[in-house]
């Protein structure tokens, strides 16, 4: 049997990690944190013979979330425990095998359980897979994001169990002690339809003004290059990239920017990637679907020209 | 205060990646090096926070005898010394490098108050090795981290989410894993790359353990695949480009 821990029902990546588990074909059980018990029923859909709810404080606490899933593995004694391959799902699962002195493997698109368990994983964002043996029981992993598509099971509500871990103060004394609300303006970068982003060759934070016009005609958000960030023409906020923003838009609009593999990591997921750059041989026209071979400081303003034509405006 | 920030010497790949022939590694013999980009904002970190706070900082990284270089570059920033754990340049696992720290940790005469690692590295991206130093030494720790203040021994540390920003409050000495955007770190300037050459580099030399996650081969993932439609050359491409927009629904 394999346990998943689902960090929030109705998650995407957390769904996706139960269709993962259930892929490995042992039957699957989960485990939620203080989750109300019609969601740990509906857990079915996806699969779940049993949802094990733990009774734990509701703010989130890396290891007291942790301690409950090593004392319900202790009782249940899975083949593997996974986890989504998101921010918390790493943590927690970071935490339960420090707590537990076995191998973690993150980010995992494969696995082959056995002595050793064998998996697929990803390195430096997607750039490069890595092939490896992970010695211990029971196997720990996070599953890579889009590794699988989340998909439901005919099966019918999953039965829940409750159980009270026993939590020392130093699993409870890192959490969150109060949640601060972002102040956005704007079309947010993750969930833009249309993304504008300039690199190196935009020269200048006064360049992005063309960057700028282009998105506000397109209804899109402006993005950028590390490259960008680190010279302080744009804050962090707007970086694409590995270390930056992972992103899915309708296009991509990638204006001097190189496509090295840091910035490629953060923009793979836009349906449809159109290049601009004066430098025929850049890696990113590799990457791209429509390219447009010239300087950006001219042919984004005549982009921009064409779309005002066209609308008559 | 004293505070420790850990670093990993990783390849600078560009546009395009190229493995070995025995696929252990990236062929590096045309790249340059650096840190993990979490890593340098953990470094510009440790040197401001040394700044306002009094104290000593230092840099410790696990890796071959060339990353020294990575050590005197953070150095040059403002930090004032180094702990080298020398390896042959061959993979070590997180457990085996969370070890290694640990026992350097634990020889050093003064203990840290905060302990500074990136995110996750640019290169394997394990999310652990932060973990499992902070729960050997009995340490709180906080991932993910954008802002850092410290006042009256309590840090402050906040994680952008969906929606807001995530603030925990932990006493120190404690761990704190941290991502690109929390500063913009200085560049080195001539007159600290020339004192960074005179700072003190501690070396040891640490013994691998067997892996127990060990990596087997690294593999290329398959290419995008994609062949690109040139709309065309200059200012002229700006119409082929809006049909494209306008095909695609988005005029």
């Amino acid at each position: 049997m394999v346990l998943v821990f689902v960090e929030n029902v109705s998650d995407e990546l957390s769904q996706q990690a139960l269709t993962f588990a259930r892929g490995l074909g042992e039957g699957v059980h989960a485990v939620v944190i203080g989750a109300p018990e019609s969601d740990a029923v509906g857990l079915g859909a996806l699969g779940v013979s049993v949802a094990h709810i733990a009774q734990a404080p509701e703010a989130y606490a890396p290891a007291a979330w942790a301690q409950s899933i090593v004392e319900l593995a202790a009782t249940l004694s899975p083949t593997a425990v996974l986890g989504p391959g998101t921010e918390r799902g790493n943590e927690v699962l970071a935490h339960v095998a420090a707590k537990t002195d076995l191998p973690m493997a993150a980010s995992c698109v494969s696995v082959t359980l056995g002595e050793p368990a064998s998996v697929l994983r990803v390195r430096w964002g997607g750039s490069l897979l890595e092939e490896a043996h992970l010695h211990g029981s029971p196997t720990l992993l996070t599953v890579a994001p889009h590794a699988v598509a989340a998909a439901g099971d005919e099966t019918g509500d999953a039965a829940v169990d409750y159980f009270t871990p026993t939590l020392s103060d130093a699993d409870l004394l890192v959490h969150v002690s109060e949640r601060a609300q972002a102040t956005t303006a704007g079309v947010s970068l993750v969930d833009a339809d249309v993304v504008v982003s300039g690199g190196r060759g935009v020269g200048s934070a006064e360049g992005f003004s063309v960057i700028e016009e282009l998105a506000a005609l397109l209804g899109g958000a402006v993005g950028c290059s590390r490259a960008v960030t680190s010279a302080g023409w744009r804050p962090h906020t707007d970086q694409v990239g590995q270390t930056g923003s992972k992103i899915s838009p309708e296009i991509y609009i990638a204006c001097g920017i190189s496509g090295a593999t840091q910035h490629m990591a953060g923009c793979k997921g836009a349906k449809k990637l159109l290049a601009i750059n004066p430098d025929g041989e850049a890696s990113i026209f590799a990457n791209a679907d429509y390219a447009v071979l010239g300087d950006l400081h001219e042919v984004v303003p005549a982009i921009s020209a064409e779309i005002r034509k066209v609308r008559g405006t | 205060m004293n505070v420790l920030v850990c670093v990993k010497r990783v390849p600078l790949t560009g546009g395009k990646i190229v493995l070995t022939t025995d696929e252990q590694a990236i062929q590096t013999r045309h790249l340059g090096f650096t840190i993990s980009p979490h890593e340098e904002c953990g470094a510009e970190e440790a040197v401001r926070l040394i700044e306002q706070q009094g104290g000593s900082s230092t840099v410790l990284t696990l890796g071959p005898p060339e990353a020294e270089e990575q050590l005197r570059d953070v150095m040059a920033i403002g930090v004032d010394r180094a702990i080298h754990l020398v390896t042959d340049g061959s993979e070590w696992d997180p457990q085996a490098t969370a070890a290694a720290i640990v026992d350097a940790v634990q020889a050093e005469p003064e203990p840290y108050d905060l302990i500074l690692f990136g995110n996750e590295s640019a290169d394997s991206g394990n999310y652990q090795v932060a973990i499992r130093v902070a729960s050997s030494l009995g340490m709180p720790c906080v991932t993910g981290v954008k802002a850092i203040s410290l006042q009256d021994g309590t840090l402050r540390c906040e994680q952008e989410v969906t929606g807001g920003r995530d603030v925990y409050l932990v006493p120190a000495p404690a761990v704190v894993t941290v991502k690109e955007g929390l500063n913009l770190p200085r560049y080195p300037s001539v007159p600290g790359r020339l004192r960074a050459k005179r700072k003190p580099v501690l070396a040891a030399t640490p013994a691998r353990p067997d892996s127990r996650l060990e990596m087997v081969r690294l593999v290329l993932p398959p290419g995008s695949g994609k062949q690109v439609e040139i709309l065309g050359r200059g200012p002229e491409g700006a119409p082929a480009v809006v049909a494209v927009l306008q095909e695609l629904g988005l005029l």
